[in-house]
């Protein structure tokens, strides 16, 4: 019996506890030593493809801008935090980030689930959080953060502008198949790629969907389905060692003689397949950064920061590097504004996160404004894949730019019911050639 | 019902054909688990790294080879040695460095002490071959492609996935079944799975058998990785989505049976393909229907022996 | 050493509030140790019977989905806590009849093949489930009380705690039952036991099904803590995540599971804190030592150190 009582008055004393931390928070912001910024991105399964290279450009951009005197004259110092071992743990580490370690600022996710679910803590720990990578509209659509800013853009752009391509490129497809992985990405994108398929172009014939497993390493069957079916248009959302497999399985059966790929996140992969990738297919990469784009905003920037990624690593950077320095510039933007603001004072978090609602800041290829609710508009460029030499992979031509805004859905609607709004007279008003 | 197969008749027979060769790959490597289960009496968790490594060994010993000007027809035979190489270094060191000190203990904990090896490897491979996919298919491309006819239309399929994943599956079978029923060793083999006791007994030199075995499972496992290799790309991860698959199969095929490893992934590997096309929805759970099916008819697997029971 | 046991759990508890209040983060790290080490008791009641069940992060993310599917409608801790134990009871129960047929390798399989049926099902449904995106679960009432953030994750901590308590004091009850003694007899002499009358598979499968209320209760606390749950909690990793925590902590006394759970939490989170790129290296090297060097794992540690010896 006694035993309860102790018990209980721990816990009691633990409640009281709680009331301490709540207190602190009301202090003026004090100018800290190190702008310390806490990145999760996966270090390890099959999407390390993309976040051990978006750590490797976050690392060397913290270097660049501590060699240029920190942003508003503090140095970065990043903490990065593994996506893989799930969200339970992911929540935790969050929490440990900002309670433990003194993070100013979260970078956040790769994985729409980890967005998903640690987006929501941005309101707990009152930090600003950057979403630098995951491509969910579900974020910004189905809940509204003060403290959460996408500073790229997001699954409904990153379909709907390669569909708007084909539909220019090929506009008399008759029959579309679609391959993608078995998660919510590949659901999604499908969902938003049937969408507006159906308002720009009615009467598309589906013959088959097909989510294989995550992480399959053999298309065999579904790729004899396809031979056999011989759709027009097959469309593809998936990306790292499955979208390597399934081209290179394809290739070798001569698939793409047959039908025309769309491969939305193609980007990433084109160095890996070097000259497998077969000519003419209609590629994206979640964005405008190719690395032959024709005209970028700030050609020496782009170039130097290709050229130094390069350096560090003996590799291309790819779309999850440009991404990452995205939020970089972002951050970098937002702090000084926020800096500023106060005429050269330390904002507190929630005047930094004042300071990222509405925020326009340069990348080296355009210029990627948050808007009013948290969504940042990237530019998309699409392309037919051609091989190029001087890079030894694949790269675009016949590129379409689409901006931001136009490809985006509007504050405050839902993509799906967005999309079901379009005519198809939007496909000749939407992009533009560059 | 003929109706149906009138319609559809053209398309099972592109699924019998592709599930060849899935079914081949996944004969490989649960054959392999299912021989070390069968004599050591563990479940090897880190057999889907073993897979995982002789994979990545086989690419990149292919892609260096090929450096140096390898013939395009040694390819095939480089994978085989990759992981050959690979079963002989891993195999003896695992066996005896970690395996050796927990016979006498329980199975979760032999279990474990795979799991935790698991965990290692899988940080290992990711330090040794970095994280961006690793591919090298000169194996599958250098054999071209064969048309099969399909109605009026042609259905291209690869002579690799055609001929040789289910080239390989029946020699390794063939092979195996002679080595256990005609050999000495595999006599000894066979003893030891149907009754340790008492073929310790007589005079059988268990740790010469485990050390023996489990090197074999390890090749195994390392050769089915590394026939993946040529038409798979390699990215962190691929251990752990195939060791799953291998365990159902270990369980519905009977402990230790060589044959009913070999019916079990052909009903997989078929039921799968099949599933793709018709239900595709369905491809994932077709071997856990199949084993769930096969265990409720026959407890003991489809070839497994009941064991008599401790009184 | 049966004696101090109780004494020791509260000492553990009280460590754990101390710590809880001194890192607010560390809160919900142990909450989530605590909820994984309540399904771990699950775990060493099969443990006891000599079955290994890999598949049993199938009751955890059933329980994990059942308070994420409902909450919107029940919208109480409390009734959540309660659906999802008998939830995952009576699925326990449903599959248990199946698998208790089976021993050994077979069990363990079987158990492995319906949690991976369940997390490709949770996959595959994508327009129920969001498939890997996951559902968001938000604070809900605890008993009809309305809290505010920072005091409803204390209390589902201190609930936490309660049910660790309680549990983990009816298990030892259980164990030192006859039904509890029977299940240690599947392990040495199964037809013995039937020899005596004692049913086997009646024996087994009640032990199974409060293995999975367990689970289920474990699962709904994840939810509440996490706030978020998502198919990878059914995946094979995960059961073998209970097991490892379950030999980590020592089956042989019902504080193992929450000392393994805590060490492993923690071990978890300081290796990803300082080693982002190798944790599970760091996780599978400490799980190899004690295995290798400690039988009886972290409990058995602890009675050798207290001088008790028969730690197991």
């Amino acid at each position: 019996m006694t035993a309860t009582l102790s018990r209980r008055e721990a816990l009691v004393a633990g409640f009281g506890g709680v009331l301490l931390p709540a207190t602190l928070s009301a202090q003026p912001a004090q100018k800290p030593a190190e702008l310390k910024i806490g990145v999760t991105t996966f270090l390890s399964g099959p999407a390390s493809v993309f976040g051990v290279p978006s750590r490797k450009a976050c690392e060397m951009l913290v270097d660049q801008i501590n060699a240029a005197g920190g942003i508003a004259g503090v140095p970065v110092r990043a903490t990065f935090v593994d996506e893989a071992p799930g969200t339970d743990h992911l929540v935790g580490e969050m929490r440990r980030l900002v309670q433990s370690e003194g993070v100013n600022v979260l970078l956040q996710s790769i994985s729409s689930g980890s967005c998903l679910a640690c987006t929501p803590l941005s309101r707990e720990l009152n930090k600003v959080m950057l979403l630098w990578d995951c491509g969910t509209q579900r974020i910004f659509e189905e809940n509204r953060y003060e403290y959460a800013f996408r500073t790229q853009g997001y699954g409904t752009p990153e379909v709907l502008a390669p569909l708007l391509y084909l539909l220019k490129h090929k506009p008399d497809f008759r029959t579309v198949a679609v391959i993608n992985q078995d998660y919510a990405w590949g659901r999604d994108s499908w969902e938003l790629w049937k969408a507006g398929m159906d308002a720009l172009k009615p009467g598309v014939r589906v013959v088959a969907e097909m989510f294989p497993r995550f992480g399959s390493t053999d298309f065999s069957t579904e790729i004899t389905r396809l031979l056999a079916l011989r759709p027009d248009v097959i469309l593809s959302t998936s990306w790292g060692g499955e979208l390597v497999t399934l081209i290179r399985q394809a290739t070798e059966r001569r698939l793409f003689e047959r039908s025309t790929f769309v491969l939305p996140v193609a980007e990433a992969s084109l160095p890996t397949l070097g000259r497998t990738m077969p000519e003419g297919h209609i590629i994206g990469t979640r964005g405008d950064h190719w690395n032959n784009h024709p005209a970028p905003a700030n050609p020496e920037l782009f170039r130097s920061f290709v050229n130094a990624y390069r350096q560090r690593n003996n590799e291309y950077p790819i779309y999850p590097c440009h991404h990452m320095a995205q939020a970089m510039w972002a951050l970098k933007a937002g702090v000084e504004k926020a800096v500023a603001a106060k005429n050269g004072g330390w904002p507190s978090d929630a005047e930094l996160a004042h300071a990222f609602r509405g925020l326009t800041f340069p990348t080296p290829t355009s210029t990627i404004t948050l808007r009013e609710d948290g969504q940042g508009l990237e530019d998309q460029i699409v392309g037919l894949s051609t091989f190029n030499a001087d890079f030894g992979f694949s790269v675009p031509k016949d590129m379409m730019l689409y901006k931001g805004e136009t490809v985006s859905a509007p504050v405050g609607q839902k993509s799906t019911d967005w999309l079901k709004t379009l005519k198809p007279d939007f496909v000749a008003s939407a992009g533009r050639s560059i | 019902m003929a109706e149906w197969f009138q319609d559809n008749g053209l398309l099972l027979g592109l699924a019998v054909l592709d599930g060849l060769s899935s079914a081949g790959l996944i004969f490989l490597v649960a054959v392999g688990l299912n021989l070390v289960f069968g004599v050591l009496r563990i479940v090897n968790v880190a057999h889907g790294s073993l897979y995982a490594i002789g994979a990545y060994a086989a690419a990149s010993i292919g892609i260096f080879l090929t450096g140096l000007g390898l013939p395009n027809w040694a390819s095939i035979p480089t994978l085989v040695l990759s992981a050959a190489l690979v079963g002989a270094i891993l195999g003896p060191l695992i066996e005896r460095f970690l395996l050796r000190r927990i016979y006498a203990q329980e199975e979760v904990v032999q279990l474990l002490v795979t799991f935790a090896l698991f965990m290692i490897l899988e940080d290992v491979q990711k330090l040794v071959w970095g994280v961006q996919p690793i591919h090298h298919d000169t194996p599958m491309t250098m054999l071209g492609t064969i048309d099969i006819p399909f109605g009026q239309d042609f259905i291209p399929f690869t002579n690799y996935q055609l001929f040789v994943l289910p080239g390989f599956a029946v020699v390794t079978l063939l092979g195996l079944a002679w080595f256990l029923r005609r050999t000495l060793t595999g006599r000894v083999i066979v003893a030891v799975t149907t009754d340790r006791e008492a073929a310790t007994a007589m005079g059988i030199d268990a740790a010469k058998v485990f050390l023996l075995t489990f090197t074999f499972g390890a090749m195994l496992a390392a050769l089915g990785g590394a026939l993946s290799s040529p038409t798979a790309a390699l990215v962190p991860g691929i251990g752990a989505q195939t060791i799953v698959l291998s365990f159902a199969v270990v369980a519905t095929a009977g402990l230790g049976q060589i044959e009913g490893a070999a019916l079990t992934s052909l009903m997989m590997g078929m039921g799968r393909s099949v599933a793709v096309y018709f239900e595709p929805e369905f491809e994932v759970v077709v071997p856990y229907i199949i084993m769930v099916l096969v265990l409720l008819v026959r407890p003991q697997g489809l070839f497994g022996v009941t064991e008599t029971r401790r009184v | 050493m049966r004696k101090i046991e109780p004494f020791l759990a509260l000492l553990l508890a009280a460590a754990m509030i101390a710590a809880a209040v001194m890192a607010p983060w560390l809160r919900f790290v142990l909450t989530i140790a605590l909820a994984k080490g309540i399904a771990v008791l699950g775990i060493l009641l099969l443990l006891r019977a000599g079955q290994v069940s890999f598949g049993h992060a199938l009751y955890i993310a059933f329980g994990a989905y059942v308070v994420a599917f409902l909450a919107p409608q029940v919208n109480d801790a409390v009734l959540l806590l309660a659906i999802a134990a008998a939830g995952a009871g009576m699925l326990g129960l449903v599959i248990g009849l199946f698998v208790t047929r089976y021993r050994q390798i077979f069990f363990g399989m079987l158990n492995l093949a319906m949690a991976m049926v369940f997390y490709s099902l949770l996959e595959k449904l994508y327009a129920i489930t969001k498939g890997s995106d996951g559902i968001r679960v938000e604070a809900m009432p605890i008993a009809g009380q309305r809290l505010d953030l920072a005091t409803f994750e204390w209390t589902i901590f201190g609930i936490a705690l309660g049910l660790a308590f309680v549990l983990g004091l009816l298990l030892r009850l259980y164990l030192a039952s006859p039904m509890g003694e029977a299940l240690a007899g599947i392990k040495t002499r199964e037809t013995r036991l039937e020899f005596m009358g004692v049913p086997a598979r009646g024996v087994l499968l009640a032990a199974y099904v409060m293995s999975a209320v367990l689970g289920g209760i474990g699962g709904a606390i994840i939810a509440m803590t996490s706030r978020h749950v998502t198919p990878l909690l059914a995946y094979w990793t995960s059961s073998g995540e209970l097991v490892f925590i379950a030999i980590l902590g020592g089956a042989g006394g019902v504080l193992g599971p929450f000392l393994g759970a805590a060490a492993y939490e923690l071990v978890r989170v300081y290796a990803a804190a300082s080693f982002a790129d190798a944790w599970q290296m760091i996780l599978g090297a400490v799980l190899l030592l004690v295995i290798l060097f400690a039988p009886g794992g972290l409990w058995g540690m602890a009675a050798r150190a207290i001088g008790g010896g028969r730690g197991r």
